[in-house]
């Protein structure tokens, strides 16, 4: 068996300290086999994570990482692109970190496009705090700070970075590797801001308070309400609801992105580049 | 030596950034200290630096830091409102030990305040304001020539110990405007980024400290692999629940400041030669005081003054030995009272430290300074 993935991570940061079947490994695999299959390097790749539990991910992989605070992820990979070009930038983040603290954050990233592949693990809960509901927990589930079921409503973080103006907007699930992998990867073609949302299962905090059994039975959930973009398009209006959702690439479109815009500034105030 | 220019505070202060190698900034507009971003908007890309508005001061202290981590040298500018969202990664900085330079161009406070009115009310939070135990160096100009050689020195510290500095301006000296010369290129001394003395091979670790307890922390993208947290960590950068790691982390991030106090802690005095009294004040209330103490001596008094130039580490030495020398010391701060407690502190009831306080968004009147001199010295011939 091919286990060339090994190389990208820090064999001596594992094991990881998730919980037994949850999601993030997979995803976090599908990352550097994504890097791989682009051609990007351990040297000229960094990766930035904000807090959480999606966000430990850093730590475990062998490349320049960067373990910000909870939230800024964003802001600082957008320092690290524009001060060195050439490396390439991808943030991990998660559902608390990304929309609610780093709501702000998110959605200038997108509207400058400037160039990095954002993966957001969505458990739909603050894991590592204990299971408190997020901005992407579904209305009416359970939470420790949800008791009762979250009244509130929750993001479509793929809707809102596609009207933000990320240029590439994908999702997938942890339960779909190889096409999460190949979302992943076209993320990290996309000259510009790539925003792929990798659904996950947190068995621990999430699917224990909502009665969704083991990790596995969370699995087959999504297998069995992920559709395939193209499907879920020609399906009729009244079909998209209850828990269906759709996977693929929602948004794939040419934009400057804001690094190599800021070049041409560098060119009309006449600096030569340094 | 260049030719005079008339020059404003804030612009002096980008200048002296630019000069000392700063290649990227990260704002967000917030009077009395816009003119700095505007400033290297203008400048940064002239040399091939980069400047970027972000959405929110917490995010220009994000960005600030990424591109520091990523080898370029930075600056951030801001006034109190702005200062108080930077805290939570001006503490990252402290902790992962990334350069960088945070401006605060006061004004009065608490909340929005008085806009854009003076003050020196933000002297303690640039002490304390983030969380935790961490040392900090804080710089206080009190001419424009000098916010451009406060600049300099922040960057170059900032870079030489691996620290955020805070460049503790005021709106005073920020929006004053003088005639200046500064410094050709040549004259000025710039410390490098620090680089990392061996090879991955070799047993390279980010964090190990060097003979002056500072770490040669790798660049990004130089294929060292190092890993940058804001959780405790130990020579490798990684996190570890040790209690006696986190002692040894704390103790050498207050270290590597600590055994330099003395070569960072500037201070300046006046007419001390004979001063039985003497007035202690900083950033652009040392001006309005240096006139009250040359108004008090043309009446005869014998007065002087210690001007600090480094508000932290707080001059310990400078302020103990005045004590020594006078029969009281009078604090004029364009605030509620701050730094008088540090020289009551220092003073340790050596002679009697009085305070002059000034919070009603105007600046000082030399009459104010001097009927507080009037005071101390009545009380001493008491």
């Amino acid at each position: 068996m091919e286990r060339s993935f090994e190389a990208y991570f820090r064999q001596n940061r594992l094991p990881h300290l998730w919980c037994p079947g949850c999601g993030n490994g997979i995803v976090m695999k599908a990352i550097v086999q994504a890097i791989e299959k682009e051609g990007l390097t351990q040297d000229n790749t960094v990766i930035v994570s904000g807090i959480g539990c999606s966000s430990r991910a850093s730590g475990y992989m062998d490349f320049d990482t960067l373990h910000t605070a909870h939230g800024r992820a964003i802001p600082f990979a957008t320092g690290v692109k524009l001060a060195n070009p050439e490396l390439n930038v991808v943030v991990i983040t998660g559902d608390g970190d990304c929309t609610a603290i780093g709501g702000n954050h998110f959605i200038h990233g997108c509207r400058r496009n400037v160039d990095l592949t954002v993966v957001l693990f969505d458990n739909n809960i603050y894991g590592m705090t204990g299971g408190q509901a997020s901005p992407m927990t579904p209305t009416g589930k359970k939470a420790t700070t949800a008791p009762y079921g979250s009244v509130d409503r929750p993001f479509n973080a793929c809707a809102l970075a596609g009207a933000a103006g990320a240029t590439y907007v994908a999702r997938s699930t942890a339960f779909h590797v190889k096409h999460l992998t190949d979302m992943i990867s076209g993320g990290l073609r996309n000259k510009g801001f790539s925003f792929i949302e990798a659904m996950v299962q947190c068995p621990t905090a999430y699917g224990r308070k909502n009665k969704m059994g083991d990790p596995a039975k969370m699995m087959a959930w999504m297998r069995d309400n992920a559709v395939m973009k193209a499907a879920w398009d020609k399906l009729p209006e009244g079909e998209k609801q209850g828990e269906k959702f759709p996977i693929g690439v929602f948004k794939q479109e040419e934009g400057v992105a804001y690094d190599v815009a800021y070049e041409k500034v560098i060119e009309i105030a006449g600096g030569a580049r340094k | 030596m260049t030719a005079a220019r008339l020059m404003q505070g804030n612009e002096a202060c980008a200048e002296g950034a630019i000069a000392a190698g700063v290649r990227f900034f990260g704002g967000y507009p917030i009077t009395p200290s816009t003119e700095i971003a505007e400033g290297m908007a203008q400048l940064l890309p002239k040399c091939g630096g980069k400047f970027i508005q972000m959405e929110d001061e917490i995010a220009s202290m994000g960005v600030v830091l990424g591109a520091s981590l990523a080898g370029r040298k930075v600056l951030t500018a801001s006034s109190g409102p702005g200062i108080s969202l930077k805290q939570e990664l001006i503490g990252y900085a402290a902790c992962a030990e990334i350069p960088a330079v945070i401006v605060n161009v006061q004004r009065v406070g608490p909340s929005t305040g008085q806009p854009t009115a003076p003050s020196q009310g933000d002297v303690m939070q640039a002490r304390w304001g983030t969380h935790g135990d961490h040392p900090m160096i804080a710089l206080s100009p009190w001419t424009v020539r000098e916010a451009f050689d406060a600049a300099v020195m922040a960057v170059n510290y900032a870079e030489r110990f691996r620290t955020p500095v805070i460049l503790l301006m005021d709106e005073i000296v920020g929006h004053l405007r003088e005639k200046v010369v500064l410094p050709e290129t040549g004259e000025i001394e710039i410390y490098p980024r620090r680089k990392p003395g061996k090879t991955r091979a070799e047993g390279y670790q980010p964090y190990t400290p060097d003979e002056d307890l500072v770490p040669n922390v790798a660049d990004f993208g130089q294929g060292y692999h190092i890993h940058v947290t804001g959780l405790i960590h130990d020579e490798t950068g990684f996190p570890i629940g040790s209690p006696k790691i986190t002692a040894e982390a704390i103790d050498r991030m207050h270290q590597k400041i600590e055994r330099v106090r003395d070569e960072i802690t500037h201070t300046e005095e006046f007419f001390m030669e004979d001063a039985e009294y003497a007035v202690i004040a900083f950033g652009g209330t040392a001006r309005t005081a240096y006139e009250a103490v040359k108004n008090a001596r043309a009446r005869g008094q014998k007065v002087g003054m210690l001007r600090l130039m480094t508000v932290w580490p707080f001059a310990d030495k400078a302020v103990k030995a005045l004590a020594a020398k006078v029969r009281g010391i009078l604090v004029a701060e364009l605030n509620y009272g701050q730094i008088v407690h540090e020289v009551e502190r220092a003073v340790a009831g050596a002679c009697p430290v009085e305070l002059c306080a000034k919070y009603n968004m105007e600046i000082f009147e030399p009459e104010e300074i001097e009927k507080g001199i009037d005071g101390l010295v009545a009380g001493g011939n008491k």
